[in-house]
């Protein structure tokens, strides 16, 4: 593989993540859908406007005047700060309804004061008030000045979406595993509720919230293990006992679910200490922290896949299982582990999620797995097993995650998106279907 | 439109798929009441014109006609109507359903009527003078059977040419006798046979014609008679192979695998044999005798109930394939696509499968190595593919079985048992095959093969072993002076015509 030609490669990779160019094209479309004229505010907005009044005149009298969110507030503390620091006399503050800005001015013309500019922000710049006065006296009016940005494509929008998908695109790694062996996993939604209540009831047991890390540390084993245990369970029943996955993920399924509203008592737990975010909520680099865990989750995956004699087993259990048994292969070890890494990457999930929301749930990950076994076949593997590419699985994931931002910022109705996520659903496995007809020859 | 004209006419058939040009030019006969043979490698486009006689696929140019009237067949059903039925090599049935089940399906009335299909079920049968279970499901029948169940569907459509695509693949040769009477006896009522075959036996002894393909051309078209075996092989393969099985020149050895009283239990009897280092033992039978079953229990796919196994005098303990490939022996399985490859993965993949553990430095396979050590093997045993990463599936069958010799070689065998080597794999390719088993106990390996055909096992043993119902029921030491029909006679049971020897005595 290491010999091929270029062109042979650029072949590979386009046949094989042809998905990235379907996502990147999505997030074309949402960029422009979602294109409008965009306002700075706040403390940013502020300093904006009292650069361009300094710059002016350094010795300028000025009102302030802004609206009423703590945005706005921000202007306004942000605005006076930087004037009265640059030499300018800041007369008044107003941030609130457009009356009070008109009560302040009129107060300070009627003591005879003749202003030299007026900073207001994006809001109040729309305010009619100001046009009842003389505007020899009100001063020039100076706002901060907009453009035009894809509501989409701003940062804080695009690390949401990414922190969002973290959680199925963990669970998805281990699900992306279990389906190119040919088998399935429908037990990661409830084994995420199982995790996070059992994290939850053992720091709650060791001290609540006044729990050390110690206890924390103790909660996630057990979290996880519990999880681990669930996957061995599958594994032993689908290798041993021959049941088929379905069946055996099925009916875990409902167990864990029972299991997670018994231990929790039906209800959630929230006696956990306040470090129990750190990792849900926590950011590194500016990055929310589950989106790190993902990207480092997903390169290890990545390799063992493809570099590891694991990974190869893995391939050949699901494309072939006896002919992968008359080759040596230990194909009970294989299905074994790879069910097992799917119940710990559950649980994982169910951590992160349990950590975002500061408790522990019997009711969280309702229909995860659907999220997640559609995130994996949207990543273009077969159900039938044997194929399929962890990489594919992310896109998979995230392709999804997309559509649904973009539907939510075009304020589409929630009805209306599961609609287009089903056919979105089905159109990717349709397309995946041609390819492979087409590659196949006739 | 004239009396004469032909059941069945083709005329300047072309078909070119992306890159490949299959049929060039083709024009067949079929009449009524004939068999014409048609033969080729695999790749010469046989399957291809198959499909287009059975309005699986469209031909790019040229005409079909029957009795002498254009015919277009845009979808199968069109020529199943105009009474082309088709018997394809991996048959058609549905494994669940009985015999009688699967003849009417899709053509039942909308009330079954159980006693009417019944009925028809059994005179049908009669007329093919088999008898077959009615009832049971036919993943349950013997591969012989399916087989019937399939001619009988045919003729329930009142077929008019029959398209038969090896047939015999997985037959015994007693069943092929049968089938081959069964053949014979339509054309006796009318009906055309196309019939498509590696086996050039049975094309010479049962087509009035034989048409050859090669690389999608038509070579020949002639009476049978104008044919000898070796002209027929030269057309087919396009060079001269001088002897169909390569003579051989190697000293044996010492035993080196033996196997003592290997029994399990309604599969294998008390089966004791030696095989030296430097020997091509044959093993043959009729199917169900145990064969495949014997060797799979020596290679640890399936457990022994009793019975030891012996590696150069040492016990050897084999629980599972893996066992028994560290011991380096290595089972070469006689159903390639579902034993043998993992179709969606690339041949390199498939051919460091069985060895991959020593292909791993540091926990990561070695892909520079592997690839090295592929491209060796390619070389030396002529693999014809496109690049290493081209998918298993897409190979030619003698190219999948050169990849499949080339991941077990890579295991350092010692031990080489085949399972029907030589099975759906075309002559020249055939060829190849057998120079290699010989360059094989050249080095010193000890080989096993399995083998339906008497001639195969005849022309490429030293010794030969025959069963019969689960145990040896005869031992052929005298290989070039044994005929085919002392094979048989063995292993149809009956044991007294031929010297036996005792099969212990070489252990």
């Amino acid at each position: 593989m290491t010999v091929n030609q270029p062109s042979h490669h650029l072949q590979r990779f386009i046949s094989s993540y042809g998905m990235v160019f379907v996502l990147l094209l999505l997030m074309l479309l949402f960029t422009i859908l979602t294109w409008k004229e965009q306002t700075p505010g706040g403390t940013e907005a502020g300093h904006q406007v009292a650069e361009t009044i300094l710059a002016l005149n350094d010795q300028a009298i000025v009102v302030v005047a802004a609206g009423t969110s703590t945005v706005e507030h921000a202007f306004v503390r942000a605005a006076q700060e930087r004037l009265s620091a640059g030499g300018a006399t800041v007369v008044k503050t107003v941030a609130g309804q457009p009356s009070d800005a008109r009560r302040a001015i009129k107060e300070t013309l009627d003591n005879n004061i003749t202003l030299t500019h007026l900073a207001v922000s994006g809001t109040a710049d729309r305010w009619t008030v100001f046009d009842h006065f003389d505007v020899s006296r009100l001063g020039q009016r100076v706002a901060p000045s907009s453009y035009s940005w894809p509501v989409f494509a701003q940062k804080n929008n695009l690390l949401s979406v990414a922190d969002q998908t973290a959680i199925y695109a963990v669970i998805a790694v281990g699900m992306t595993m279990v389906i190119i062996t040919g088998g399935i996993d429908l037990s990661v939604g409830s084994l995420v509720a199982l995790a996070s209540v059992m994290a939850a009831v053992v720091v709650r047991a060791m001290g609540g919230m006044d729990a050390g890390t110690g206890a924390i540390l103790v909660a996630v084993a057990a979290g996880l293990g519990v999880c681990s245990a669930a996957g061995a369970f599958h594994g032993v029943m689908v290798t041993q006992f021959r049941i088929p996955p379905f069946i055996v993920s099925l009916s875990m399924m409902m167990m864990a679910r029972g299991l997670a509203y018994l231990l929790a008592e039906g209800e959630s737990i929230s006696a956990v200490p306040r470090s129990w975010t750190a990792i849900g909520n926590g950011k590194a680099l500016g990055i929310p922290v589950p989106v790190l865990m993902m990207i480092a989750l997903y390169i290890v995956a990545h390799v063992v896949m493809t570099q590891t004699a694991f990974g190869r087993y893995v391939y050949a259990v699901g494309g072939n299982q006896e002919a992968a048994r008359l080759c040596g292969v230990p194909v009970r070890r294989v299905l074994l582990t790879v069910y097992i890494i799917c119940g710990t990457l559950a649980g994982v999930g169910g951590l992160i999620l349990s950590s975002k929301l500061n408790t522990g749930d019997p009711k969280l990950g309702h229909m995860y797995e659907l999220e997640v076994i559609a995130a994996v076949v949207v990543g273009g593997t077969s159900l039938m097993g044997g194929e399929g590419r962890i990489l594919g699985t992310l896109i998979g994931a995230f392709i999804i995650a997309v559509i649904k931002n973009g539907m939510n910022l075009l304020n589409v109705g929630a009805f209306e998106q599961d609609i287009i996520l089903g056919a979105v659903l089905l159109t990717a496995v349709l397309l995946d279907n041609i390819k492979r007809q087409r590659s196949d020859g006739r | 439109m004239t009396a004469a004209s032909a059941l069945l006419q083709a005329s300047g058939i072309s078909k070119s798929f992306p890159g490949v040009r299959a049929l060039d030019d083709v024009s067949l006969e079929v009449h009524a009441g004939q068999i014409l043979g048609l033969v080729g490698e695999n790749g010469a486009g046989k399957s291809t014109l198959i499909r287009i006689l059975a309005g699986a696929s469209q031909p790019d140019s040229g005409r079909l006609a029957m009795d002498g009237r254009f015919v277009e067949f845009r979808e199968p059903v069109a020529a199943m109507r105009a009474g082309v039925g088709v018997i394809y090599q991996e048959f058609n049935l549905i494994p669940a359903l009985s015999a009688v089940e699967n003849l009417f399906l899709g053509r039942e009335s909308w009330r079954l009527e159980h006693r009417h299909e019944r009925l028809r079920a059994e005179e049908i049968f009669q007329r093919l003078g088999v008898s077959v279970p009615l009832d049971a499901p036919c993943r349950a029948m013997s591969v012989a059977h399916q087989q019937i169940v399939e001619i009988a569907r045919a003729l329930l459509f009142d077929v008019r040419l029959l398209v038969m695509d090896e047939p015999t693949a997985a037959l015994t040769p007693r069943e092929v006798e049968n089938l081959m009477n069964i053949v014979r006896e339509l054309t006796v009522r009318g009906i055309g046979i196309l019939y498509v075959s590696h086996r050039l036996n049975e094309v010479f002894e049962l087509c009035d014609t034989i048409a050859v393909l090669r690389d999608g051309c038509q070579i020949a078209t002639r009476p049978t008679a104008e044919f000898s075996r070796e002209s027929l092989i030269e057309m087919i393969v396009g060079r001269t192979i001088l002897h169909e099985y390569p003579g051989r020149d190697v000293k044996l050895g010492n035993v080196h695998l033996s196997v003592h009283g290997l029994t399990r239990h309604g599969a294998v009897n008390d089966v004791s044999f030696g095989v030296r280092s430097g020997e091509v033992l044959g093993i043959t039978g009729l199917v169900g005798a145990g064969r495949t079953e014997l060797v799979r229990l020596i290679f640890g796919a399936d457990r022994p109930d009793a019975g030891t196994i012996q590696l150069d005098g040492q016990p050897l303990e084999v629980s599972c394939p893996q066992d028994a490939i560290r011991s380096g022996i290595c089972l070469l399985t006689e159903d390639r696509k579902n034993e043998g490859l993992i179709p969606g993965r690339s041949v390199q993949e498939n051919f460091s499968l069985a060895s991959l553990p020593t292909f791993v430095r540091k926990g990561f396979i070695d892909s520079r190595k592997e690839y090295a050590s592929f491209s060796a093997y390619v070389a030396s045993l002529q693999i014809r593919i496109s690049s290493h990463g081209q998918m298993a599936s897409s190979l030619s069958g003698g190219n999948q079985q050169k990849v499949l010799l080339a991941r077990w070689l890579e295991c350092q065998a010692s031990v080489v048992i085949f399972d029907e080597p030589t099975r759906g794999i075309d002559v020249g390719a055939r060829h190849e095959i057998y120079q290699l088993m010989n360059s094989l106990v050249a080095d010193g390996h000890a080989i096993v093969m399995v083998t339906s055909e008497l001639p195969e096992a005849l022309g490429m043993s030293d010794r030969v072993l025959v069963m019969h119902e689960g145990r040896i029921a005869g031992e052929v030491t005298d290989v070039r002076r044994a005929t085919p029909e002392q094979l048989m006679t063995l292993a149809i049971g009956n044991t007294s015509s031929i010297t036996k020897s005792s099969a212990q005595a070489e252990c």
